[in-house]
């Protein structure tokens, strides 16, 4: 099979792709959200026409509020990010916003997290990254454990491991360059949409994995690399398609979702998309590249 | 051949009843909503502070104070009083939560609040942190001076009046306060019953002070300062202020819910407009309907009959899911509703594993009947395998969860779980009722799959 006979293309593909990511990663880096490093963000509307900016720029300046930061949103709107705010801090970024209630507005959205909040959110999302990635591996070295000729399980957890970081660090490099270029921020769904990445790249590579599991079982080819290129073979197109409907539907929550979520449902896209070329062209490939070692070494 | 028939009729009854339910249940769908039983009207779906409007408040709370095995129990009465007072501002739902410090969730005490639909979180702070002081005072001497008193929370008030003086009395004996009505003015009043301690102390208060006056203070302020005029051994009091019913019920019902036993102060604070909210559910119903459309297409178009027939079993799926979340209920939030979402593709998923497989077996040379059966047999250690994973993934989110992450690990979760068993077994049934239409060329076009043939 072409994946087999070209998996150093594939596996070179991966590399850069990987590379890149990384690479993005510490020349743009994160915009940090308040979820996790505190602060407070108040969004409002107002209900004729929304001030200067500059007017509100120089009102900020007189008061003891810190850094505030401006933004405008919709037609009418502002988005205000500041330092988390106590109650009487609060009124009065309102009262400044509305410039002593000339202009009339509505508050839509405000929130102030303490920065012990958000560290308490980062130290549990540490965590589980590394919950998820332990029970992950674990359960692929039980899944696989009747099958150890010629690659032993725990080398298809290793190899579930290397496509799962390959999964997420792309997503991760596509949202620095969302962070750095459109302004998003790492918030407590940026973590939700790495897990769930963990676990739908490994129900892919499961997908290819078991089949392999399965001809291994039948003995349908003599050596292993054949083994593998006859179950990708077979496997591929429901690969590829199982894949298509989750996009399928990430595509629609994020053309048509909440805004919210919108981030959140691009950063997944990609990760099933990846998840999908992964354990085609870099799992089932770095499978037998290992067994291809193991027998030179003998 | 007539137990498939029944199976699939039961599954059909089953399907129907579940979307009547869903439907019936629904203000917005069913315009009849307001006559139904009310079995119906009971559950609504619950939607998530972030889609219904609303606050989200977290305290700490200063345990610093409290020996260190009373700390669970401390907290305990914490949420029942900051409970108590929400509720008096009657918030539908309002959830009050501990949760106690550990290695996860760091090493302070907090106290988290969600108020739906309470947008002013200037007034619910105020409401919540307010603590109501009720003393009793009884004349001084003349030749008082004017002087400062502490109450029991460190907090300092200048006695603005100076003719009166502090007894030992105060709300913290206080059993109960009801609001009644003077039988002949009808103006409200409020009825104080004490403790035994506190009757005690009236006894000895009211004896010590007959003919005098005797002043009443709320939150440092005089309400009513009748004259004793005679003791009072059973330890019932009324207070009779300038007060409005509403303000009447108010003050019974703070003085109820009583002072709190740990201080608190505010971490974090969180509103939502409910037009925002608004926005988010249209947007995510809508993204579900036209995701949901999308794989019905797709599989229809490649899968053909066995597609048609995982539609019929996906609607199903989704029926079930959406009778869970009223009858469990599940908060939906918008991450909740991104987590059902991709767990409706991860149902298609399992059909998909099961279609491609019997392709493979039709291939192969088997009848349809056979092939039918070997390809769900054959597809299910893939299926159980990476759902699994996914499982395992939404379990340690769940555990891990804030409210927005939980509502999305709960979905997904359910979803999964729901959908291995659900989608699967229901697409099954169906598809062995349709093996009848026996091996001809049409039936094996029906059963076929792509673009081609």
């Amino acid at each position: 099979m072409f994946i087999v006979k070209y998996k150093k293309i594939f596996l070179s593909i991966s590399v850069i792709l990987v590379l890149s990511s990384l690479v993005s990663l510490f020349v743009f880096g994160f915009q940090i959200g308040i979820d996790f490093k505190g602060g407070a963000l108040t969004e409002v509307v107002y209900q004729n026409n929304r001030p200067l900016q500059s007017d509100l720029d120089n009102a900020f300046k007189t008061l003891d509020l810190g850094s505030v930061l401006i933004q405008p949103t919709g037609e009418l709107g502002y988005i205000v990010k500041s330092i988390d705010l106590n109650e009487a801090q609060h009124s009065l970024l309102l009262k400044t916003l509305s410039e002593d209630g000339k202009s009339p507005l509505e508050e839509k959205d405000f929130n102030s997290i303490g920065p012990s909040v958000g560290r308490e959110l980062t130290r549990k999302a540490i965590i589980a990254i590394i919950l998820v990635s332990i029970a992950i591996i674990l359960f692929i070295a039980f899944a696989f454990r009747k099958v150890s000729k010629p690659v032993s399980s725990w080398k298809y957890g290793l190899m579930a491991i290397v496509s799962l970081l390959h999964d997420v660090i792309i997503p991760i490099g596509l949202f620095t360059y969302l962070s750095h270029f459109y302004g998003a921020e790492v918030d407590t769904l940026f973590v939700v949409a790495i897990l769930t990445i963990l676990g739908l790249s490994v129900s892919d590579t499961i997908v290819i994995f078991d089949r392999i599991r399965e001809n291994l079982k039948d003995k349908i080819e003599t050596n292993f690399s054949d083994t593998v290129g006859r179950s990708l073979d077979q496997s591929y197109m429901r690969s590829v398609f199982t894949s298509v409907t989750v996009i399928i539907v990430l595509l629609s929550l994020f053309f048509f979702g909440p805004e919210s979520t919108k981030y959140f449902a691009l950063m997944l896209t990609a990760g099933m998309f990846f998840g999908t070329y992964s354990s085609i062209f870099l799992a089932s490939p770095l499978l037998v590249l290992i067994e291809e070692l193991q027998s030179k070494n003998k | 051949m007539w137990k498939r028939i029944l199976y699939i009729l039961i599954i059909l009854i089953l399907g129907f009843g579940l979307a009547f339910f869903v439907f019936k249940s629904e203000p917005k769908l069913n315009s009849n909503f307001e006559n139904e039983a009310s079995f119906l009207k009971n559950f609504p779906f619950r939607l998530g502070l972030d889609l219904s409007g609303g606050s989200h408040l977290i305290y700490k709370a200063d345990i610093s104070a409290v020996k260190t095995g009373e700390v669970s129990v401390s907290m305990d009465s914490l949420r029942d009083v900051i409970e108590r007072r929400v509720n008096l501002f009657g918030v539908s739902e309002p959830v009050v939560q501990v949760q106690n410090s550990g290695f996860v969730s760091g090493e302070d005490e907090k106290l988290i609040v969600d108020l739906p639909g309470v947008t002013d979180v200037e007034k619910a702070t105020a409401m919540i942190g307010q603590t109501p002081l009720l003393e009793f005072k009884i004349e001084a001497p003349k030749d008082t001076p004017q002087n400062a008193i502490v109450d029991k929370d460190g907090k300092v008030t200048l006695d603005t009046s100076p003719q009166f003086v502090s007894t030992e009395l105060t709300g913290r004996y206080l059993e109960k306060a009801t609001l009644q009505f003077d039988e002949t003015t009808r103006e409200p009043q409020v009825s104080l019953q004490f403790d035994d301690t506190g009757t005690k102390l009236f006894a000895q208060i009211t004896k010590d002070n007959v003919g005098k006056m005797v002043a009443i203070y709320l939150d440092g302020a005089p309400i009513s300062v009748p004259v004793v005029r005679e003791e009072i051994p059973n330890g019932q009091a009324v207070i009779s202020g300038s007060f409005t019913p509403t303000e009447g019920k108010q003050l019974v019902g703070r003085l109820n819910s009583g002072a709190l036993p740990v201080p608190i102060s505010l971490l974090s604070r969180q509103t939502i407009g409910a037009s925002l909210g608004g926005n988010a559910v249209t947007a995510g119903v809508k993204a579900t309907i036209v995701g949901f459309l999308l794989i019905a297409l797709f599989l229809i178009f490649w899968y053909r009959l066995p597609g048609l027939i995982a539609v019929f079993a996906l609607s199903i799926y989704v029926t079930i899911m959406l009778s869970l979340f009223k009858l469990l209920p599940v908060t939906l939030t918008a991450a909740g509703i991104a987590g059902f979402i991709i767990s409706i593709g991860i149902a298609v998923d399992a059909n998909i594993l099961i279609f491609e497989r019997l392709k493979e077996e039709l291939r192969s040379g088997r009848t349809i009947a056979d092939a039918v059966s070997a390809g769900f047999s054959r597809a299910w250690s893939s299926i159980r395998d990476s759902n699994i994973s996914t499982i395992i993934s939404a379990t340690i989110l769940f555990w891990f969860g804030t409210s927005l992450i939980k509502g999305f690990a709960l979905t997904l979760g359910m979803g999964v779980l729901v959908s291995m068993f659900s989608a699967v077994m229901i697409s099954r049934i169906f598809l062995s009722g349709f093996i009848f239409i026996g091996e001809g060329k049409v039936a094996r076009f029906l059963f076929g799959s792509g673009i081609s043939k």
